[in-house]
């Protein structure tokens, strides 16, 4: 950062750019525990915050730093903790407190190879399915992943809105090299990014319910010491936040943490459709690997193959009618990912049944190139 | 909920403190069971806090998974009941970005000595602004009678069938040295004691932890044959020996007996302090500029 740090147009990492959008939010309160390679973002805000009068701490371990995040977002503050896999594999069961308790929080996972502590200098990303599935039980997740510095930066502010207007977890997946690669980007200007703050009650203490059943099943949420007074509890709780086993009550609860995010899924997806129009062959990625295929569907166009791209920033919920819809006329898809097939069975799940579906993976460490995807292009014409 | 405003509107008699504190609109009974240690506790808590005329707006009451953690939802403050053992970093969270707040964690002996162990010495070494009051009952009563960090070495659990051939913590010693500002035990015989403790280490600035020597009778009594609610808490009466006269007592007059009262107390500097103080610092630097 250093001497460009005042500049509008500033030369920033990957897990710098998180840092900036964390704060371009509104961020007030950071915990979380060392981990390659997502430590630039906790190094960052042990900076940055306590001269913004925001909080910072570092826990003793990973359960313990999302933990802090849910009792400070329980007290009112926007808060964040950053992680890789085997960090976030700890993290999971709080995870599934926070949604279980409406409580927003924003979770970046840097991803590096697994299972295991794996590679933890090495790019991959195999934990795209954690991110849908990490916690047990049912419940919907929303999980972002940006392809590039500036999406770090856009993606962690809308994690942050998401989480604050939904009162959910939200899991931003970047990775390795994103997190550590350097681009120049322009600041946005304050304003410039919508940010978001979570609903308030606009009601007496005494008739507030923590877990009130809205038109938008969103509760409007009281922070501790405001003169509400609630109850919030991990157990299957009714709409006042006490433990309930009545099975009107848990279904209404269930559906509840369902429904509040399944009922927008039109504002939460976003997806990148590049040359699509005309195109007979469609390859689909996300995260870093998008930029490989933007580059090898520009030479595949040279070579007057009619192929396009599709990248999903939103890929929990899984955008399904929009990635279907740009799937009409296709008839060969080539789903490229940094693992051994996640996202590729979702693809099938929606692809036209008569297109055919390949898979390109690599989970040796190594980026995927244009060239790979180029090859793979010209294999399936 | 006009109940309620009524309630708030009148001096809160002695006889009432219970009443005023607990929540009106949570049914009642409690899920301990008859005799349980668990009510004094909560009891000696609300008389503490009622006495420190503190705002319920202004207290947050955190816990983790557990018999004594089911506390929290009784009581009529902010509460939080998490998850097992992350009780004190839910609380570390909390005090962290609203350091206002008084946060007073309730958790047993399984969840912060054994899950929890971890969060509990590092919340010591911080020296954070936290109370937690810690019930010993030496088992794992919710899931029915395991042996736990504290289970006397050769008593019975049902996960120790031939007797606990562990070694126990002294959550005392442990706590003072991790650095804890004040550490203190009582018992549920000594009902006024307690109060008094809890009310100390409200007030005072830093980690501060009260242990609860209790009683399981349903399980710790059953499996080691010391008999029912009052036989157990009869024999913390015998046994419990004020720190004040244990001083002056000949080692070998000690054997068998444990210690109670305000155990150890320093005045080391609290963790939101001094992060306020940095950020202070900060912003005095960032004007000079």
């Amino acid at each position: 950062m250093s001497n460009l740090r005042k500049g509008k147009v500033r030369l920033l990492q990957g897990n710098e750019a998180c840092v900036q959008g964390a704060i371009y939010a509104g961020i007030d309160f950071y915990a979380g525990y060392p981990i390659t390679p997502s430590t630039e973002i906790a190094e960052g805000l042990a900076r940055e915050l306590p001269r913004l009068g925001g909080r910072f701490i570092q826990m003793e371990d990973e359960i313990g730093s999302i933990a802090a995040v849910i009792g400070a977002a329980n007290a009112g503050a926007k808060a964040m903790t950053a992680t890789s896999g085997p960090g976030y594999s700890l993290m999971v069961e709080n995870i599934g407190y926070a949604y279980m308790t409406e409580t927003p929080c924003v979770i970046v996972n840097v991803q590096r190879g697994g299972p295991s502590t794996g590679l933890p200098t090495k790019i991959s990303q195999s934990d795209t399915m954690q991110a849908r599935w990490g916690t047990h039980g049912d419940y919907t997740a929303i999980a972002l992943a940006p392809s590039s510095v500036r999406e770090c930066f856009e993606e962690t502010v809308r994690a942050f809105n998401l989480s604050e207007r939904f009162r959910t977890p939200v899991t931003v997946l970047t990775d390795e090299v994103l997190g550590h690669m350097r681009e120049l980007m322009t600041m946005p200007e304050p304003g410039e990014l919508e940010v978001m703050e979570r609903p308030k009650p606009d009601i007496p203490a005494d008739w507030y319910r923590h877990f009130e059943m809205t038109p938008s099943m969103v509760s409007p949420m009281a922070a501790f010491g405001e003169g509400y007074r609630y109850n919030v509890t991990g157990l299957t709780h009714d709409r006042e936040g006490f433990p309930t086993a009545v099975p009107s009550e848990i279904n209404e609860k269930l559906n509840k943490l369902r429904k509040k995010i399944e009922r927008f899924t039109d504002e939460i997806y976003k997806v990148r459709t590049e040359m699509m129009d005309d195109a007979r062959i469609a390859v689909i990625s996300y995260g870093t690997v998008a930029r490989a295929a933007h580059q090898a569907i520009k030479m595949a166009r040279e070579r007057r193959v009619h192929v396009g791209a599709i990248q999903p920033l939103t890929i929990w919920p899984f955008p399904d009618p929009i990635i279907s819809d740009a799937l009409k006329n296709v008839k060969k898809i080539i789903v490229a990912e940094l693992n051994m097939g996640q996202m590729v069975n979702e693809i099938k799940r929606i692809a036209p049944r008569n297109a055919e579906v390949f898979f390109l993976g690599r989970y040796d460490g190594e980026v995927m190139t244009p060239q790979q995807i180029l090859d793979k292009i010209r294999e399936v014409k | 909920m006009e109940k309620d405003t009524v309630v708030k509107e009148k001096e809160v008699q002695r006889s009432d403190v219970v009443h005023h504190y607990l929540r009106p609109k949570k049914k009642f009974p409690n899920v301990w069971c008859a005799g349980c240690g668990n009510g004094i506790v909560m009891g000696a808590l609300i008389r503490a806090i009622d006495k420190l005329k503190l705002d319920k707006n202004d207290i947050v009451v955190v816990s983790g998974i557990g018999c004594s953690s089911r506390m929290p939802v009784y009581l009529d403050f902010n509460t939080l009941h998490t998850t097992h053992g992350r009780a004190i970093a839910f609380a570390t969270g909390v005090k962290m970005a609203k350091p206002r707040l008084k946060v007073i964690v309730i958790t047993g002996d399984g969840d912060a000595m054994a899950i929890g162990g971890n969060h509990f010495i590092h919340a010591c070494r911080r020296n954070i602004d936290i109370t937690v009051v810690l019930i010993n009952n030496k088992i794992y009563g919710m899931t029915g009678g395991q042996f736990s960090p504290t289970t006397t070495a050769g008593a019975f659990a049902t996960t120790a069938p031939f007797g606990n051939y562990e070694k126990q913590f002294d959550i005392v010693k442990l706590a003072s040295a991790a650095g804890a500002s004040y550490v203190a035990r009582g018992t549920v015989y000594h009902e006024q004691q307690l109060e008094k403790l809890i009310e100390g280490a409200i007030v005072k600035k830093g980690f501060s932890l009260v242990e609860v020597v209790s009683n399981c009778h349903t399980y710790y009594g059953r499996l080691n044959r010391e008999g029912d609610a009052v036989a157990m808490i009869s024999w913390m009466k015998d046994h419990a020996m004020p720190i004040q006269a244990a001083v002056k007592l000949p080692p070998e007059k000690m054997v068998g007996k444990f210690v109670t009262g305000l155990i150890h107390e320093t005045d080391a500097t609290e963790f939101c302090e001094e992060y306020d103080k940095l950020v202070q610092r900060l912003k005095e630097k960032e004007a000079q500029k």
